[in-house]
């Protein structure tokens, strides 16, 4: 039974993943002598690529502390504190994490670059240095830890900690022994993906470390698509593969370990306006830091959007292919319609994938099916461009030579999207009851009948907070896009990216234009998901 | 049958269903990809993501020879090439362009291309023509990657912009310059190649090191370069940058007039031309292309006066075709580079790698 359901998420990912994945890593391992698994240790032992683990490593460890050490503030703040603007808040909080880097890049460097707000106001510099990498992490990867701790925390009843108190526990002691064990875990994942989003960085470390940083994926990048240095690449793959595979572990063993420990409350509940002079400065804090780290390299993106005179001549500009003097053969406006359309079949795909997979790992699961959990995940730490390499010599022939139609964006894009839809559909369908479902049975429903009337209504939610999410996702995604863009199809992220890479204020201008519309759309996607949002329990 | 087996069967059933709905409906435009196998009118051109042409004169293709022209961008000019090579035999497309002499040997030497003569190859440059005997590629436009600098800095300065690579090792421009790196970006890997030119195998690596003592800032990319590190472009002055001197192209002059807001009456920036790098872009046909009539007209086509007139605006580099008019703007605010510098594409393979290595430890460490 479950086998039918993992059937189709299994074959995708064997298709789109699994397979070409295979292909451009056996590609660099094999010779006419066969394997040549002895490229491993040589490759290995070079001190440039140990140079390169290290880096990855450490800043990576550095970026997940410090986004803990900035967002466990606002995770509390978000699930415990009652304040007007809070879902707006808690929208604008995600849109980075959906941002293309090479937006984030931009902004960044206008804010911590030469002439940025800091070196203006007390001369300071930070791009080129692994400050700007570790902001520009903290600023991706806030909303992870909001979501998943925040999540958590908004439906731990208070109550305990107050029984403790009651006992006789000081307020810390009680935090300590009640709340801290209990949100452990949501943290210790919320740290993992952290971990696991920075440990591939590429596009932040590429744009604002320049070129004395390089993490793993960079090197993948440059090795396989630079130099063709295929075996190296491939062994760069595996070393990353094997790094990813391990924090994805944890992450699962973190994940059930959160599953099977607490009685959780409404989070309407929990929530109340803040008291006194420290639950005040406490949520001012957290706004400031917001304001800061968030909404002001956004503002800076903005303002760039504007021409000379406050106006909005280059966003009129966008209207007409004319006016980006062939960049691309049609309005770059109508880059917006593009990436709406990919991301709408991005996201069915990711839906239909995601929703049977999380469906079959609903049932109390074996090993082998944890094991499928986690396999899931793995796109999201396996290199853009290994994946599409892959695809390049994989999918060459027919009934599989995709690769120059349309579909290949979405499929793409679904990979990265499925993790999300699994990840928020999975403890919603695991809450389902199945007595409510065998009671209808008894009754006389058919199964179908039965699905619509218990299973349906349940997880509708969570499939529109999945979908919303693959969505933002695919509307922002850029490694994969790129690949495979037409000339007379740009997405968003590709059409900034093709501005930016000519002179001319107005091209600029537009560039930044498009990023601010690619900016709204990501907020207004996500302020709707606010709408719908009631079950806090996904884990995003 | 029990429950999940249905549930499943419909999902599956919803799941085709939606696969099937959105590759009717999405992504318009896209319906004439079942035409490509077999006699085919549309013809493939694999390209890099610089590539832009107005949409007119591909319509005018159509018109001629009845073929469609479908662009396929592959990422940056090197990563397009390494598609290429690593598709060999199974292409994306039919022609692929923008190999350059940085490349050529790479794609020469894994047998990319099927050779072909072009039609009205007579009406271009011979010396542009670097694999005369064999028409495996077909030269269709170039470029020179220069040394740009801010007017405005110099003459406020009143100090005059420097003009040759000599210059740039000189006091009086310390800390002034910004390359790309050669390992990530193709106008920095053309301003080392005309170093090496200049200098010799022996001498470019001292030359660098007195660029490095006189203060060369190395990034990533030409956008950053010039988007953010030069002064005299439009986002450099929005980011108030300080470096009055960047590795560009010296088409990037004209551009700043045609792309201005409002447009100036001349260009801000100007072009040091004893430090120009030659870039030859070619065109060859792919082996294994499905469509290899289509192809070929399309290459004729690539160095047809229409086109060759129509790249300037569009991809801001030089026709190759003698009978081809330059736009007003080129010939007003660019420049003319009498004797660029030039390196052989054999050399270039033997020892660009090396180059790059050697480079890297010498400046980045």
């Amino acid at each position: 039974m479950r086998g039918a359901l993992v059937l189709l998420p299994a074959a995708f990912f064997a298709v789109f993943f699994a397979y070409p994945v295979a292909a451009i890593v056996g590609r660099g391992l094999k010779s006419d002598e066969g394997w040549q698994f002895g490229r491993i240790g040589e490759v290995l032992a070079q001190p440039d690529v140990l140079d390169v683990l290290w880096f990855t490593t450490w800043q990576a460890l550095a970026s997940t502390a410090l986004t803990l050490l900035v967002a466990l503030p606002g995770a509390y703040v978000l699930a415990r504190f009652d304040f007007p603007g809070k879902q707006a808040l808690r929208a604008v909080v995600t849109v980075p994490f959906v941002l293309p880097t090479v937006v984030v890049g931009t902004a960044f460097l206008a804010l911590l670059g030469r002439g940025g707000l800091l070196d203006e106001l007390w001369g300071v510099r930070l791009d080129t240095t692994v400050w700007a990498i570790l902001l520009a992490h903290v600023f991706f990867n806030y909303a992870v830890v909001v979501r998943t701790v925040g999540g958590l925390w908004a439906q731990l009843d208070p109550r305990q900690e107050e029984a403790a108190r009651v006992l006789g526990a000081s307020r810390f002691a009680a935090w300590r022994r009640v709340t801290l064990p209990a949100l452990g875990p949501a943290v210790a994942a919320a740290a993992l993906m952290v971990f696991l989003f920075t440990y591939t960085s590429f596009g932040v470390v590429v744009i604002l470390g320049g070129p004395a940083y390089r993490t793993l994926e960079a090197e993948i990048y440059r090795q396989t698509a630079q130099l063709l240095d295929l075996p190296t690449a491939a062994v760069l793959t595996l070393v990353q593969f094997a790094a990813v595979a391990c924090v994805l572990a944890l992450h699962a063993w973190t994940v059930r370990r959160r599953e099977t420990a607490l009685r959780l409350v409404d989070p309407a509940g929990t929530a109340r306006r803040p008291r006194g002079a420290g639950q005040w400065a406490l949520l001012g804090g957290v706004l400031a830091s917001i304001a800061l780290l968030l909404v002001l390299p956004l503002g800076v993106l903005v303002a760039r959007s504007l021409d000379a005179s406050g106006g909005l001549g280059f966003y009129r500009a966008l209207r007409s292919a004319e006016a980006s003097g062939g960049t691309f053969v049609v309005p770059p406006l109508q880059a917006v319609w593009n990436s709406l359309e990919f991301a709408l079949a991005a996201t069915a795909i990711a839906v239909v994938v995601g929703g049977l997979a999380a469906a079959a790992l609903t049932r109390r699961a074996g090993r082998l099916v944890r094991g499928f959990d986690a396999l899931l995940m793995l796109p999201l730490g396996v290199s853009a461009v290994t994946v599409g390499f892959g695809f390049l010599i994989a999918l060459d022939e027919p009934p599989l030579d995709l690769r120059s139609t349309w579909i290949l964006v979405p499929l793409a894009q679904a990979l990265v999207g499925v993790p999300f839809v699994v990840r928020t559909m999975l403890p919603v369908l695991r809450a389902v009851d199945a007595r409510l479902r065998e009671a209808a049975a008894v009754l006389g429903a058919s199964p179908l009948r039965a699905w619509r009337e218990v299973d349906l209504p349940m997880v509708r939610r969570a499939l529109l907070v999945a979908a919303g999410f693959a969505f933002s996702v695919s509307l922002g995604e850029f490694g994969a896009t790129v690949f495979i863009a037409r000339a007379d199809h740009p997405t968003l992220p590709v059409a900034v990216a093709r501005l930016l890479g000519r002179p001319g204020e107005l091209n600029y201008g537009q560039a930044m234009a498009l990023s601010t519309i690619l900016m709204v759309v990501c907020a207004a996607a996500l302020l709707l998901l606010e709408r719908v949002r009631v079950d806090r329990k996904g884990e995003l | 049958m029990s429950t999940t087996k249905k549930i499943t069967a419909g999902a599956v059933a919803t799941a085709l269903g939606a696969v099937t709905l959105t590759a009717c409906g999405g992504g318009s435009g896209a319906s004439g990809d079942k035409a490509d196998s077999g006699k085919s009118k549309t013809v493939t051109l694999v390209s890099h993501d610089s590539f832009a042409a107005s949409d007119a004169v591909l319509k005018e293709f159509t018109k001629k020879t009845g073929y469609t022209v479908k662009v396929l961008k592959s990422g940056d000019a090197v990563e397009a090439v390494n598609k290429a090579v690593l598709t060999k035999g199974a292409p994306q497309g039919d022609v692929f362009f923008g190999v350059d002499n940085t490349t050529l040997s790479r794609a020469l030497d894994n047998g990319l291309f099927e050779p072909y003569e072009a039609k009205g190859l007579d009406r271009v440059d011979p010396a542009l023509q670097l694999d005369k005997d064999e028409h495996r590629v077909t030269p269709v436009d170039y470029g020179d990657i220069c040394v740009n600098y801010d007017k405005k800095y110099f003459a406020d300065k009143k100090l005059a912009p420097p003009q040759t690579l000599d210059d740039l090792a000189k006091p009086a421009y310390e800390d002034l310059l910004v390359v790309e790196n050669p390992e990530r970006s193709s106008p920095g890997l053309g301003f080392l190649l005309g170093t090496a030119a200049a200098y010799g195998d022996g001498g470019w690596q001292g030359y660098w090191k007195k660029l490095r003592d006189n203060g060369v800032k190395v990034v990533d990319s030409w956008e950053i370069a010039y988007n953010q590190e030069f002064s005299g472009s439009a986002g450099g002055k929005k980011a108030k940058a300080d470096r009055p001197l960047v590795v560009s192209y010296a088409s990037s002059p004209p551009v700043e007039v045609l792309y201005g807001e409002p447009k100036p009456a001349e260009a801000p920036t100007g072009v040091s031309t004893g430090t120009c790098f030659r870039q030859i872009e070619f065109a060859g046909l792919l082996k294994g292309a499905a469509n290899q009539d289509g192809g070929k007209a399309l290459i004729d086509f690539l160095i047809g006066k229409q086109f060759q007139e129509d790249m300037p605006l569009n991809m801001f580099v030089h026709p190759v075709a003698k009978d081809a008019v330059l736009p007003e703007l080129f010939t007003k605010h660019g420049v003319v580079i009498d004797k660029p510098l030039t390196l052989a594409p054999g050399k270039i393979a033997e020892n660009r790698d090396q180059w790059i290595k050697s480079w890297s430890s010498l400046v980045l460490k």
